[in-house]
Formats: C-alpha cells, sequence, structure tokens
C-alpha cells in the first residue's frame, strides 16, 4: 500500500481535473453517495488520493461533478429529494474527511484571509465548500460560514476578522436581489466580493450588474482571481439598489414583490377554470402548484431586478422539464403565465414583456420535446 | 500697423510683435509691465514663456481662420494677465493684456476648497465605514499617502508588547504589521502615541532619524521631509501619522492641500480609528459573554449520531430563547442526556435565563436517570420571585445498544418529540408534562423509544411549526407538513435532516419573521463501523 502524494496543486500534464480521475472512480462515488452509505463513500475518495490523484483534482474532478449528477439525476426524478439531500449530505462529510485527513492536509495559510459565505436564503453550500476547500489547500486562510448566512452576521464577521475579500456563493437567481444587498453591504465596509455560482449566469453577467469587484466560474478560477489580487477598492458609501441598476427606477420589482401574495391566490384561483385538471388535486397537490406559482413570481422578480428575460425564460423551460419528468401536465404552465400577465398590476410594461417571454419559451420548448423515459 | 492710437494711452498693457516674434511697438502700460520689453527685442527676451507660446500659436494658425482664439493667460511676476490677441495687417499680433489677479486667486481658491471638500468627504466616508482597527490604520495610511504625502505610516498606542503599525508608499501598498519596535526610535512619537504633546499641530521631524520600518521602499529616494501629526481620539489618543516624502513631487501641478487640510485629515482619521477601536472591544467582549449562550456543535457521541440547528428569531441575532444541549455520557455504556429548550420570550434577555437553566441542568447531571426528579429540582430552582419567566423543555436519555440506540423521553410542557422509522412512519413520541417554572407541583410521564440502524428521534421547537408563510403567505408550518417533511427524509443522515427541515421552516418563512427556531436529531448509525461499538 505505497502512497504517492502528489505536490500540493500539483497538475500532471494538460487536461481538466475530470480528466485525471478515472471513470470508475465516477461510478463508485455516485453509487456510493446514491446509496446514501458514507463508509463507503470516503473510502472511495480517499483511496484516490492514496492512488495518487491530487486532493484538488479530487475535490474539482471528482465531488464537484458527482454533485452535477446528483442534481441532474432529481430533475430527471431518477432519485428523490430526500436521496439528493442525504447524496449531498455525504458528499459533504466526504469533503470534511479529506480535509481532516493528517496526511492530506492542507498547508499552514500563508496568504492572507478570504471570507466564504452563501446569500442569505441560499441552501446550496457544497460550491461554497468547494471554493474554500481549494482556497485553503493554496495557502490561504479561510473563514467558511456556510449556507444561508444572515447579511448581519456576515457585516458583523467582516469587520472582526478584516478579510482580504469575501467569496459569494449564490446558486438560485431568485436570489439574486438578496445577493445584491449583500455585495454593497460587504462594499459599504471595505471589503471587495469575489462573486461565484450558478446565479451570476454561465458567464458571470448578473455578477457584473450587480457590481461585484470579480467573478469566477468554479473553484479553480475563483484561487486564480484571488492571486492576481482582487483589485480593493475604497469602501463604497452605503447606496441605493437604483445607483447601481438604474431600470429600478420603474418600481416594477418593487410593484410586483408587493403584490406577491395577492399575485399567488389570484393565480391560483383563477387557474382552475383555465386547467380543469387541478379540480381534482388534493391539498398537498393544490400546495405544490402553489409553490409553483409562487416561484414563477419570484424569478419574474428577479429577472426584471438584473433586466434579463433569459433570467425568466430558462428558469419556465426548466420548470416545465422538471415537472414533465415527474408525470405533472406541464400545460399547466401556460395558463399560470397568461393568468399572472392579466392579474399584474397596472403599469409594469417590463413585466408584461418578461411574462411573454416566458410564453414563448414554452410554446418552443414543449412541442418537440420527447417523451420521458 | 500701430498707429499709437487709442491703444498708445490705453489703460491695458498693449504690445505688438511681427511673425518672427520681434517686438515693434508697445505702450506705456506694457512698458512698465515689461522693463526689459523695447522695439526691436525677440519677444522671448521680455515677455513671459506663455505669451511668447501663445504669440507663436497665433501666427502659426494665422488670421486666415476666423474662429475666435481663446485667450492667453499666466502669470507676470506676482500678477495674473489674461492676453486677447488682435491681428495687424502685416500678419504681427498685438497683445491687450488685462489684469485677473484678483478674479484668479478667488477662482484658485474656489477650486481648491472644492478639491479639499470632495477628498475630505471620500476620506470620512471611506473612514467610517471601516470598523475593524487593523484595516482602518491601513486605510489611513493609503488615504494620507494618496493625498498628503510621497508616504505615510499610521502608528496605533502600543498594544501589549507589540506596536501596530501600517506603512503606504507611493505604489499605494499598504502593509500591516504589529512590530517588536520600541516608539522612543521616532522623536516625539512616544508622547504623541501618550497625548502628551504640549500641541495637537503638526512637528517636523528630521528624517535621517527615521527607523527603517517606518521608511516604505518603494519610495523613489531619501526622506527629505518627514513630520509627526498626532490622530486625536475620543479621550484617549488614537494613534500617529508618519509624512514622508522625498521631494520627487516638490512642485508638481495638483499640488497637495494645505496645513488646514491635514489638520482636518487627522481629526477625521482619529475619530475613526477611535470608534473603530471602541467597536472591536465591545465585539470582543460580547462574542466572550455570548460564547456560553451559543448552542454546541454536535457530533456522534458513543455510538450515536447527533446534529442540531439553531436560528435565533431577529437576523441579527446570535441567541434567543430557544436552546439544546448534549451531556456525554461518562462512558459509552451510560447515558448522553439530550436538552431541548424553549424560555418563554425572545431576544438577550430570554438568552441569559437560557444560559441559567443550562447551568442548572449541568449541575443537576447526576441526577438525570430520573427525569422527573430533575424536572423538579430545576422548577425549584426556576420558582424564584423575581424570575417571571417559564421554560418548556424536552429531554432524552440515549444510550447504544449493539445496533440499536434506546431513549428515554420525557416532554415538560414541550411539543412531544417524532421518530422517523426506516419505513417512512413518523411516530409522535407518547410523552406530556407540565411546563419548569410557573407551578409549585409538576408532573410528567416518560416514554422508552427504540431507534433502529437508520432511525431518527427529531427534537424541535415550535418556532419550526408555527412559522407562518408558504406559497400563500399567511399559513402555518404546523405539524402536518413537518410530519409529511419527515416521512421524506427516512434514512437521511441526521445533519442532512436537521437542514432540511431547517431549509423547509425557512422557506416557509420566505424572509419573514419568525419565533426562534432549534432542532435537534438523535440518529441510530445507519451501518456501523466496528470500532465504534459500544462496548469496546
Amino acid at each position: 500500500m505505497t502512497t504517492q502524494h502528489r505536490a500540493d496543486g500539483g497538475t500532471d500534464g494538460g487536461g481538466s481535473p475530470w480528466e485525471r480521475v478515472p471513470a470508475k472512480v465516477h461510478e463508485d462515488l455516485w453509487e456510493a453517495l446514491r446509496q446514501g452509505d458514507e463508509y463507503t463513500a470516503s473510502g472511495v475518495v480517499l483511496d484516490a488520493v492514496d492512488a495518487g490523484v491530487s486532493v484538488e483534482d479530487v475535490l474539482l474532478g471528482l465531488i464537484a461533478p458527482v454533485q452535477e449528477r446528483i442534481g441532474a439525476e432529481w430533475a430527471a426524478n431518477r432519485i428523490t429529494v430526500a436521496q439528493e439531500h442525504t447524496a449531498t449530505a455525504v458528499n459533504e462529510r466526504v469533503m470534511a474527511a479529506l480535509a481532516h485527513h493528517p496526511a492530506y492536509r492542507p498547508p499552514p495559510p500563508h496568504r492572507g484571509r478570504i471570507t466564504v459565505a452563501c446569500v442569505d436564503g441560499e441552501w446550496h453550500s457544497l460550491p461554497a465548500r468547494l471554493v474554500a476547500e481549494v482556497l485553503r489547500r493554496r495557502g490561504w486562510d479561510v473563514g467558511f460560514l456556510g449556507a444561508h448566512v444572515p447579511t448581519p452576521h456576515l457585516v458583523a464577521d467582516l469587520h472582526a476578522s478584516a478579510p482580504r475579500a469575501v467569496a459569494l456563493s449564490c446558486s438560485m437567481p431568485r436570489h439574486l436581489p438578496t445577493a445584491h444587498r449583500v455585495v454593497a453591504a460587504c462594499q459599504a465596509a471595505g471589503f471587495p466580493v469575489l462573486a461565484g455560482g450558478r446565479a451570476f449566469g454561465p458567464d458571470g453577467r448578473h455578477a457584473r450588474t450587480l457590481g461585484a469587484d470579480g467573478w469566477a466560474p468554479n473553484a479553480q478560477g475563483a484561487a486564480e482571481v484571488l492571486e492576481s489580487g482582487l483589485a480593493g477598492s475604497l469602501p463604497r458609501p452605503a447606496h441605493r439598489p437604483v445607483d447601481d441598476l438604474p431600470h429600478l427606477a420603474d418600481q416594477e420589482y418593487s410593484t410586483v414583490t408587493r403584490a406577491r401574495q395577492r399575485l399567488v391566490r389570484e393565480t391560483l384561483a383563477a387557474l382552475e377554470d383555465r386547467f380543469p385538471p387541478m379540480r381534482a388535486y388534493d391539498d398537498v397537490q393544490r400546495e405544490r402548484t402553489a409553490e409553483d406559482v409562487a416561484h414563477v413570481v419570484d424569478h419574474l422578480a428577479a429577472a426584471l431586478y438584473v433586466d434579463d428575460d433569459e433570467l425568466f425564460t430558462s428558469f419556465v423551460s426548466w420548470t416545465a422539464d422538471v415537472l414533465t419528468t415527474r408525470g405533472v401536465p406541464a400545460e399547466s404552465l401556460d395558463p399560470t403565465l397568461d393568468l399572472l400577465a392579466a392579474h399584474l398590476p397596472d403599469a409594469t410594461p417590463r413585466a408584461h414583456r418578461v411574462l411573454a417571454a416566458g410564453r414563448t419559451a414554452l410554446t418552443t420548448g414543449l412541442r418537440p420535446r420527447p417523451t420521458a423515459t | 500697423m500701430f498707429d499709437g492710437g487709442a491703444s498708445r494711452t490705453a489703460p491695458f498693457p498693449v504690445l505688438t510683435a511681427d511673425p518672427m516674434g520681434v517686438l515693434a511697438t508697445l505702450n506705456a502700460a506694457a512698458a512698465a509691465l515689461l522693463p526689459r520689453a523695447a522695439a526691436g527685442v525677440p519677444m522671448r527676451e521680455a515677455a513671459p514663456s506663455w505669451l511668447v507660446k501663445a504669440h507663436e500659436r497665433a501666427c502659426r494658425t494665422s488670421a486666415a481662420s476666423d474662429d475666435p482664439k481663446p485667450p492667453a493667460c499666466g502669470p507676470v511676476g506676482d500678477r495674473w494677465f489674461t492676453a486677447l490677441a488682435v491681428f495687424t495687417d502685416d500678419g504681427g499680433v498685438s497683445w491687450w493684456l488685462t489684469d485677473e489677479t484678483a478674479r484668479h486667486r478667488a477662482e484658485r481658491r474656489l477650486a481648491e476648497e472644492r478639491r479639499v471638500g470632495t477628498v475630505l468627504n471620500e476620506v470620512s466616508g471611506a473612514l467610517l465605514a471601516t470598523l475593524n482597527p487593523e484595516r482602518c490604520m491601513e486605510l489611513t495610511a493609503r488615504l494620507a499617502a494618496e493625498h498628503l504625502a510621497d508616504a505615510a505610516v499610521v502608528v496605533s498606542p502600543v498594544l501589549g508588547r507589540g506596536l501596530p503599525v501600517a506603512v503606504c508608499g507611493p505604489d499605494g501598498v499598504t502593509t500591516h504589521q504589529v512590530l517588536r519596535a520600541d516608539p522612543e526610535a521616532v522623536p516625539d512619537l512616544d508622547e504623541a502615541l501618550r497625548g502628551r504633546l504640549p500641541s495637537p499641530a503638526t512637528i517636523a521631524l528630521d528624517p535621517s532619524v527615521l527607523p527603517s520600518w517606518a521608511v516604505p521602499e518603494a519610495l523613489a529616494g531619501p526622506v527629505t521631509r518627514a513630520s509627526l501629526t498626532p490622530l486625536p481620539g475620543q479621550g484617549v489618543p488614537a494613534g500617529a501619522l508618519l509624512l514622508l516624502d522625498t521631494g520627487a513631487s516638490d512642485g508638481a501641478d495638483d499640488a497637495r492641500p494645505g496645513p488646514d487640510f491635514a489638520r482636518l485629515f487627522a481629526t477625521r482619521a482619529g475619530a475613526a480609528l477611535s470608534a473603530a477601536r471602541l467597536h472591536a472591544e465591545q465585539a470582543a467582549i460580547t462574542a466572550t459573554l455570548m460564547r456560553n449562550l451559543l448552542p454546541p456543535d454536535l457530533s456522534t457521541v458513543h455510538g450515536v449520531e447527533y446534529a442540531g440547528v439553531y436560528r435565533p428569531s431577529g437576523a441579527s441575532e446570535r441567541v434567543g430563547g430557544d436552546f439544546y444541549d448534549v451531556h456525554p455520557g461518562p462512558g459509552p455504556q451510560d447515558e448522553t442526556l439530550v436538552v431541548l429548550g424553549d424560555v418563554c420570550g425572545k431576544g438577550l434577555e430570554a438568552a441569559v435565563l437560557t444560559g441559567k437553566i443550562r447551568n442548572t441542568l449541568q449541575a443537576l447531571l447526576p441526577l438525570s436517570g430520573d427525569h422527573q426528579r430533575l424536572l423538579g429540582l430545576l422548577n425549584d430552582a426556576l420558582l424564584a420571585p423575581d424570575n417571571p419567566r417559564f421554560v418548556t423543555l424536552a429531554l432524552a436519555s440515549v444510550v447504544r445498544d449493539g445496533p440499536l440506540v434506546r431513549l428515554r423521553v420525557t416532554s415538560a410542557g414541550h411539543m412531544p418529540p417524532v421518530v422517523v422509522r426506516r419505513s417512512g412512519e413518523v411516530e409522535e413520541v407518547p410523552t406530556r408534562g407540565t411546563l419548569v417554572g410557573a407551578f409549585r407541583s409538576i408532573s410528567s410521564t416518560t416514554a422508552e423509544v427504540v431507534l433502529r440502524p437508520g432511525e431518527t428521534c427529531v427534537l424541535f421547537t415550535d418556532g419550526i411549526t408555527e412559522a407562518r408563510g408558504g406559497p400563500l403567505g399567511d399559513d402555518m408550518f404546523g405539524q402536518g407538513r413537518l410530519s409529511a417533511a419527515l416521512r421524506r427524509c427516512a434514512g437521511m443522515p441526521v445533519d442532512a435532516l436537521v437542514d432540511h427541515v431547517h431549509m423547509l421552516a425557512a422557506d416557509w418563512l420566505g424572509g419573514g419573521d419568525h419565533d426562534d427556531i432549534a432542532v435537534v436529531a438523535v440518529g441510530a448509525p445507519y451501518r456501523s463501523a466496528s470500532e465504534e461499538g459500544p462496548a469496546a
């Protein structure tokens, strides 16, 4: 059982971390996570490191893609929500086990402090934890605050620990308005913000919109941005969201947000007429439908906030997919959007435009879809 | 040509030069202003250079273009003139000069005031935002190096045995260090840091005596000028500011703001530094006092898995009226006591009472074999006349028995814990009891529970079940939804389970107001590793 450890961060040859991890290891870890079997999962990962895969490659080329797969399998209805949560929890524990294993402990920090946190309301902590682990391995002193960090706690922590930068993670686009408040709060206290996570868009466009000091597509990218020195500007005096986002002056975001409850109620009530199968729904199904409508309103609000129709259309298409794979008729989505438009408060041209774009995406996306297997 | 008409007696200096720049004529006012000027003398020998340049420029563009020429302006001696060009027939230019000294001075003063105002505004905004003393020192040094000198050093009063120093060079790179250095190395520095300087004004220093730590490497050359300015704090001195200049940027157009500005800067920086230090001290005190009120981190104890989540009601609060503890038994064969409770009320006052209750329970641990007796003693302790508050509790004594986990569970006025079976069934533990701290005599029943591998017992407070929100905005989460959610959690690891419940409740609340939330899960490990056996 000879063990050969590569130097930290050492990467042999070219290729992505993913290519440096054997496919069988992927399958073994996935199978263990699916079973919720922590012992086997830890064994798979530690064996891979023993076999010479660097810890960073294990984080980025094994744990990260397997986590993607967990989400994809859930979306495809091949695992349940509980299985998804279990698999994610085990994956996080595996990461913790890796970090605490004496042989793979990161070097003592020599770079400076970085605070890693998820936006308030954001529960997907694994991407942030990956960033935290990669930064630790590259010599940063990392404060990992985890998922769902209340903004006042984050700001208090910044004043206490004075990091070089904040790495802020946000996965769900509907949290972008909150993310904007967090970015502004960090900058007002004088700390530059590196944004990351799916919510900011594949090209990081929403990170720019919200005025983040930097953006990275993944943990490796985050490490590179921080190593090149994230420009720390002077503290930015507290300012209003509309100073960054002039389109908010039309008040559509706040109008829709304020009308959220009413919109959900009225849409739900009217949906029964437009979508007869709903009359046979039981309470649980009704509540799911109400949650779906509320999600649509939240994404409409987020799309208005960052002024990006695509945020909404991709959410609607994704929801249609998820519903279809679960045997729930996605045909209820189009009338939902139509009814929402009918019940929107007056003088909301942008919201009407976003809803219309959503309906177009549904008609172009729904027709050619093959039946779920 | 110059005919000696009106211009000869004009009250303005007027001089005419040919296209080659040789003076042709000048009036008496011009002769008085430019003593070396005379007909036939090249302009560059007699007139200020700005006027010579303006003449060359004017002759190049010549009268051909009809564009009005902007007037030239510049100093003559200690006065300031504007020169207007009038083209002559032979291609020369006649310059009419007006004395604008007073207006020019007023404009310069206004611009200077505006610049100082802008900079001061920026400086104050930046400094006030920073509540971290180290960062505030760095920022002060950086702003001083940007606006006041080539390099700046901020020194804080000695902390313990170290001297905190922030240094910023002309490149804007700032470093903060705590040095093993003696402030006596810089003349008057120690006095400034102790607030013993007779005057709060800036003192000039001999650059040759500066220690190496006070001179950033990025400086272009040796320091030629150095000064020390005390930073006044609130009651106590906030520190001192060393300004260093190499003379490299002397005479630059954007001359530095005057000494008034340095004084204002020092006042603002001192106020910001002392505010940051005060905040840091208060935060440290709060953290120390709060430490014992925070919920503990839970993990595996004697082969049984524990996990908890805790969320106080206020977004900016760390503690509240809910609490939990896991007191490990002395050995693997002994029972571990799990306590989860809810003091009536929220916020810090409720949290202080949770601290008392947790301490009391810790002292009563040897009696935890008998839940009724334990609760009775706690009840007596809480019945003091000065304590108007009461508490509801759920207790569980837990021990591993081979692959099983056995619990004795008691509710004292609290919601009964629930058990999540492998099958997905969710059972309420049949225990009832009186709340603690309100009545002279209390009673309760204890129920026994056996968990098979992968099964979990969940203790929770009403912050979960009474969470108001949901898609329609005003529904209570309720026991039914909690049970339905837990049914889907069958076989989940305990930490995933508590996170899942916390997430459902928080999503249900959707950012709305809520009560304190606490959840503890006790789990029988799904798969037993041999080294974790209870009878090791």
